[in-house]
């Protein structure tokens, strides 16, 4: 039976770097991605529709060129990475890399979803907010997280599974590396490519029914009934 | 209890709106002001300039004690630093917060404890009479109720003075009567300055003191309710007092309400308001006829025409009844009844026309 498959070295080290990196990715994304859907969902100021099309572009741009970009950037070479690395810092093929395409790549689903929510929001309930006494920070979490709490915890549950799928960008900017930057998918191609084809299944597999799971709890969650 | 204070408002706005440029002028010497006008004119940017939620583009407002808003001096308080009270038309009541929590609210940033928190929430909750509904969500109230919480999680902050935003327009005709009548009673009671806004003059007319008629930005007329009743000063405040005003004392009798105009002339209508009350029929709600209707129009006035005017196809006529009223009919109607200056005519209307607002003060 394949799914004995999942108890191979390779697995376990596989789902292990996929779990770190993708929960530490969702961690990075809810604490930039809320205020900026925040202000994009309920400010209106010049040049917003270009900060839109900014966050939007990893949506459409190949996961490929995304890893390039980021080496180019951050890359031993790199206009960014060379001088991380005069103090000491290389990011290309480590653990943080993982995390950084994972983050790029999955940030617009959050803040699509989130700045909807925001904008959602009555825009009177934020002005009696402040005219009670409140000011903009305990209006923002007293009024506008809670009701933007749906739309904030659907786009968390879809940026994760964008995340644990991520593949182009990790491939080219973080390579690899098993236990280090080997994620389950990078694994499945390995594995595949190595011919292994019952540990690719079973890795697959895996990932099938977690990502089922996740689109299932994005479906209760946006369902379930307001107030 | 709040000491009431009688603490005057000046407003001083200029504030370029899109296609229109928001020029307003005036001063609030407690009371009740309504700022009404046509969707579109300002009112709300108003509104808002005073609650500090927009900042226009110049302006000057201060109660007697504190200047809130001096572009020239830079001085400008945030929202939660102007004690300004704001009433939506929803509510706008917290729907993620039981009632009780939607009335702590703008207690928290006081130094005082959960226990003096809780005690001052329990009596607001039982001086607006919503305490049977502490812990129910704000979907689960009516309109009605609605309203009141929203009046006493404002007043819990003491606020120097009130914003009302349309706080009638999404309320039922029936219910509306109702509203109108305790919103009344509670200003009157909590004595603040207040401005009310409505694109409705019958809505507010029974509860303002004072009138100020705003139309593309700019204030074409301020005054007391009389005055601009009396003298409308443009086409926009002739068009709400060409309503059929009467002030009168209404009680419940049977299934209807009679109201008694001061002249002795009852009139009959569906709204269940009792007490004084200001009778509002709309003049496209009368009609005219030379012989005694045997329709089921249970208003009936009796006198000469006095007066014709032609709007387009529709035509005005002011009737010398006690007291006079203005019916608008079709220009055909006019010719068909062959309508003449001092032609005698009945004027009828049925009793679901005749509106009750609540009244106070004004006889």
């Amino acid at each position: 039976m394949f799914w004995a498959q999942l108890h191979s070295r390779v697995a376990i080290d596989a789902l292990k770097v996929s779990m770190q990196t993708s929960v530490v990715s969702l961690a990075c994304i809810v604490v930039f991605g809320t205020p900026v859907a925040y202000l994009l969902g309920t400010k209106r100021f010049p040049g917003r529709s270009a900060i839109v099309t900014l966050f939007e572009l990893p949506l459409v741009l190949p996961p490929a060129v995304a890893g390039i970009a980021l080496f180019a950037a951050f890359g031993r070479f790199g206009i960014l990475g060379a001088q991380l690395r005069t103090v000491g810092i290389e990011l290309p093929f480590t653990w943080v890399a993982v995390i950084m395409a994972q983050s790029f790549v999955a940030l617009p689903f959050f803040v699509r979803q989130a700045s909807a929510g925001f904008a959602s929001i009555d825009a009177h309930l934020m002005g009696v907010s402040r005219t009670l006494g409140a000011g903009s920070a305990r209006t923002f979490f007293r009024v506008a997280i809670p009701l933007a709490r749906q739309s904030l915890s659907a786009g968390a549950a879809l940026s994760w599974a964008r995340a644990l799928g991520e593949f182009g960008a990790t491939a080219l900017f973080a390579g690899s590396l098993q236990g280090t930057t080997q994620t389950l998918p990078l694994a499945i191609y390995d594995q595949f490519s190595a011919a292994d084809l019952d540990a690719a299944l079973a890795m697959s597999a895996l990932m099938v029914a977690f990502s089922a799971g996740i689109l299932a709890a994005v479906k209760v969650i946006t369902r379930s009934s307001s107030w | 209890m709040d000491a009431p204070t009688d603490k005057k408002l000046s407003v001083k706005v200029r504030h370029r709106l899109g296609r229109i440029e928001l020029s307003a002028d005036f001063e609030v010497n407690g009371g009740i002001t309504a700022l009404i006008g046509p969707s579109g004119a300002g009112k709300t940017s108003v509104l808002q300039t005073i609650a500090g939620l927009l900042k226009p583009d110049w302006g000057y407002i201060a109660t007697e004690s504190r200047v809130l808003l001096d572009t020239e001096r830079s001085i400008n308080l945030q929202p939660e630093e102007r004690r300004v009270g704001m009433l939506f038309q929803d509510g706008a009541l917290f729907p993620h917060m039981s009632v009780a929590r939607n009335v702590a609210y703008g207690l928290h940033p006081r130094p005082r404890s959960h226990r003096e928190r809780d005690a001052r929430v329990a009596d607001l909750l039982k001086r607006f009479r919503i305490e049977g509904l502490a812990s129910a969500k704000p979907s689960r109230i009516s309109g009605g109720e609605r309203q009141r919480v929203a009046l006493a999680r404002a007043v819990a902050t003491s606020p120097e003075i009130l914003l009302l935003d349309e706080p009638l327009s999404a309320l039922d005709s029936v219910t509306k009567g109702h509203v109108s009548a305790e919103l009344s009673q509670w200003l009157e009671e909590l004595g603040l300055p207040s401005i009310l806004v409505s694109h409705d003059f019958a809505d507010v007319v029974g509860l303002a003191d004072h009138v100020a008629i705003i139309e593309d930005g700019h204030l074409v007329q301020t005054g007391s309710k009389n005055d601009v009743l009396r003298r409308p000063a443009s086409a926009f405040a002739a068009a709400f007092a060409g309503i059929n005003f009467f002030p009168g004392t209404a009680e419940a009798r049977g299934h209807h309400t009679e109201v008694r105009s001061p002249d002795g002339v009852v009139m009959v209508s569906t709204d269940t308001l009792t007490g004084s009350v200001g009778a509002v029929i709309h003049p496209w709600d009368v009609s005219l006829s030379l012989h005694k209707p045997e329709s089921s129009a249970m208003n009936l006035l009796h006198g000469p025409v006095l007066q014709l005017s032609e709007v387009g196809s529709i035509v005005r006529v002011t009737v010398g009844s006690t007291p006079p009223i203005v019916a608008e009919i079709t220009a055909e109607s006019v010719e068909r009844l062959s309508l003449a200056l001092n032609r005698m005519v009945y004027a009828s209307w049925k009793a679901a026309a005749t509106r009750l607002v609540a009244q106070d003060g004004m006889v």
